[in-house]
């Protein structure tokens, strides 16, 4: 068990603080949309509901599905949510042309299906497939790389919503952009689809050097940090008080074993997200229940290793070698 | 005094963290304890069931032979704690808002039922104030994350806080029950409240 010196409420009166930020930017007319804040009790939508969602999934795997089955085998693994898409990122890659959110009547089926979280992702920027998925209920929503980006400059400002959002993230400074931005949680980008989790693990030990950087940085430095990420010094501070990422921080690109799970726990994730991984394999039902076992008990080996035993290697999914991509073939560029 | 709070998944270290700022409140000397593995329930005075997924929970729990070893352990005494997640492992009838009942592996020793999803989806988890008089507290705030409600209770069961038109702390000799999050709010009287069991 990992322990900071902050507690939940210490961090969120921060996050309150930066809403507020939000709310003086618009005031002055910079934003066009102003979100709303609640007056009444009991109160929606709130930052404090937004930021607790995630916290629900730490220790725990989300798992890519396309349809009903798939969502039912997740659940009954144990997965603590699933995704659901239209393609699996695997597919993405092999079909090209535009992915684009997944069909609302699918995530509908799904949601009358299973008693856990249903999330769905949307492309970058696209804050029409974003107010579709609030409107339909989805717990959370994914702005994410592994679909085309609807807007190459700018992401969705995500405070205006109620629905909390993940985005992903390769390192210190896009994490903070997005969490100014209003995201609930963060993900590395890794290279989806490739069940090659070495960009997980790239992303991953550059967000904890720039962390520890950061710490040990006197404090005009650390301004200066602040200037070069584009966020509030505040949020930079508040890195600095926790001695990590301020909000839930999971592992995604390319994670096919339980041992490749564990691995991204050690490397400090707060829980794993699966895509291809675990339905482009031959024996889903038990990889599946298998990850979910690994990522949970990471800190022993030998219960990671009775969850390798579950699966067979043969029945892996091939993968694909990152150098052997074209840089155009790259997913985790989209979107800085 | 030994705390163990169950830590596969959901709000562990939040749970923690209040355990700790609730013992330094009360003058209290103790540890908090990782409870993954039946012979760490060995060690502990009193247990604390995260929120999280209550299927995930404990479908990892039963497999690692923790599930029973807790269940026993509560039938002879042991204080414990189920919040959210926690609630819905306790409770001896479980079934959801929208989907009705389904299997999943569970403590079932308290006599409450709960419904899952009561309030709807993560659209519709709130925060709001609570009145926590009735446990020597004054009015906190709470969060609700796709909360259950705990519909009615019997035996020796009883409501200790309700909101709206539903239970939503519950008590039963050493078990208590709560559909908010205490791990995540400003004030720590549930498991100060929670650490007085431990005590007695």
């Amino acid at each position: 068990m990992r322990l900071y010196d902050l507690s939940f409420y210490e961090i969120e009166k921060f996050f309150y603080k930066l809403a507020e930020l939000k709310d003086i930017i618009n005031d002055t007319g910079l934003l066009s949309i102003s979100p709303s804040i609640p007056q009444t009790l009991p109160a929606k939508g709130t930052v404090m509901a937004k930021h607790a969602f995630p916290i629900f999934q730490k220790g725990g795997v989300i798992m890519d599905v396309t349809n009903v089955t798939q969502a039912e085998i997740a659940e009954n693994a144990g997965a603590v949510a699933v995704m659901v898409l239209d393609k699996l990122p695997y597919d993405v890659r092999k079909s090209g042309g535009v992915a684009r959110m997944a069909d609302p009547k699918i995530i509908e089926e799904v949601m009358s299906s299973i008693t856990i979280p249903v999330m769905a992702k949307v492309r970058i920027g696209h804050y029409y497939e974003a107010k579709v998925l609030e409107a339909l209920g989805v717990d959370m929503i994914d702005e994410s790389e592994v679909l085309t980006p609807a807007d190459e400059e700018h992401h969705i400002n995500k405070w205006e919503f109620e629905v909390p959002f993940v985005n992903g993230a390769r390192n210190l400074g896009e994490a903070l952009r997005r969490i100014y931005e209003g995201a609930s949680m963060i993900r590395t980008k890794g290279e989806a689809g490739t069940g090659n989790v070495s960009e997980a693990v790239k992303h991953m030990k550059i967000m904890n050097y720039e962390i520890s950087t950061l710490i040990s940085l006197p404090e005009e430095d650390r301004l200066k940090k602040a200037r070069e990420y584009q966020v509030p010094y505040q949020l930079v501070e508040l890195v600095v008080k926790l001695k990590r990422l301020p909000i839930v921080n999971f592992a995604a690109g390319g994670i096919a074993t339980p041992a490749d799970a564990a691995l991204m726990m050690w490397l400090g994730s707060d829980g794993i997200f699966v895509g291809s991984g675990i339905f482009k394999s031959q024996d889903p039902d038990q990889r599946a229940k298998a990850v979910v076992l690994a990522a949970a008990n990471w800190e022993d080996p030998e219960i990671v290793l009775e969850a390798q035993k579950m699966i067979s290697e043969n029945k892996s999914m091939m993968g694909i070698d990152i150098k052997t991509l074209k840089p155009e073939e790259l997913l985790q560029v989209r979107g800085v | 005094m030994k705390v163990g709070v169950i830590a596969y998944q959901g709000s562990f270290e939040e749970h923690a963290i209040q355990l700790k700022r609730a013992m330094s409140k009360l003058n209290l000397t103790g540890e908090v304890i990782a409870v993954k593995k039946p012979k760490d329930v060995d060690l502990i005075d009193g247990v604390i069931i995260p929120g999280g997924e209550s299927t995930t929970i404990g479908i990892i729990a039963e497999k690692l032979g923790v599930l029973d070893e807790i269940k026993a352990k509560i039938n002879s005494g042991l204080p414990v704690l189920g919040t959210c997640a926690g609630a819905i492992m306790l409770a001896k009838d479980v079934s959801d808002a929208k989907v009705g009942k389904k299997s999943q592996p569970l403590i079932g020793t308290m006599d409450i039922q709960v419904v899952r999803n009561y309030y709807g989806r993560q659209r519709e988890s709130f925060e709001t104030d609570l009145d926590f008089h009735v446990i020597g507290g004054g009015k906190a705030r709470v969060v609700f994350i796709r909360a259950p409600i705990i519909k009615r209770t019997w035996n020796d069961a009883t409501a200790l806080i309700s909101f709206e038109n539903g239970i939503v702390m519950a008590e039963q000799k050493n078990m208590l029950a709560t559909t908010f999050h205490p791990e995540l709010s400003e004030s720590t009287i549930i498991h100060e409240y929670f650490l007085s069991k431990i005590k007695k």
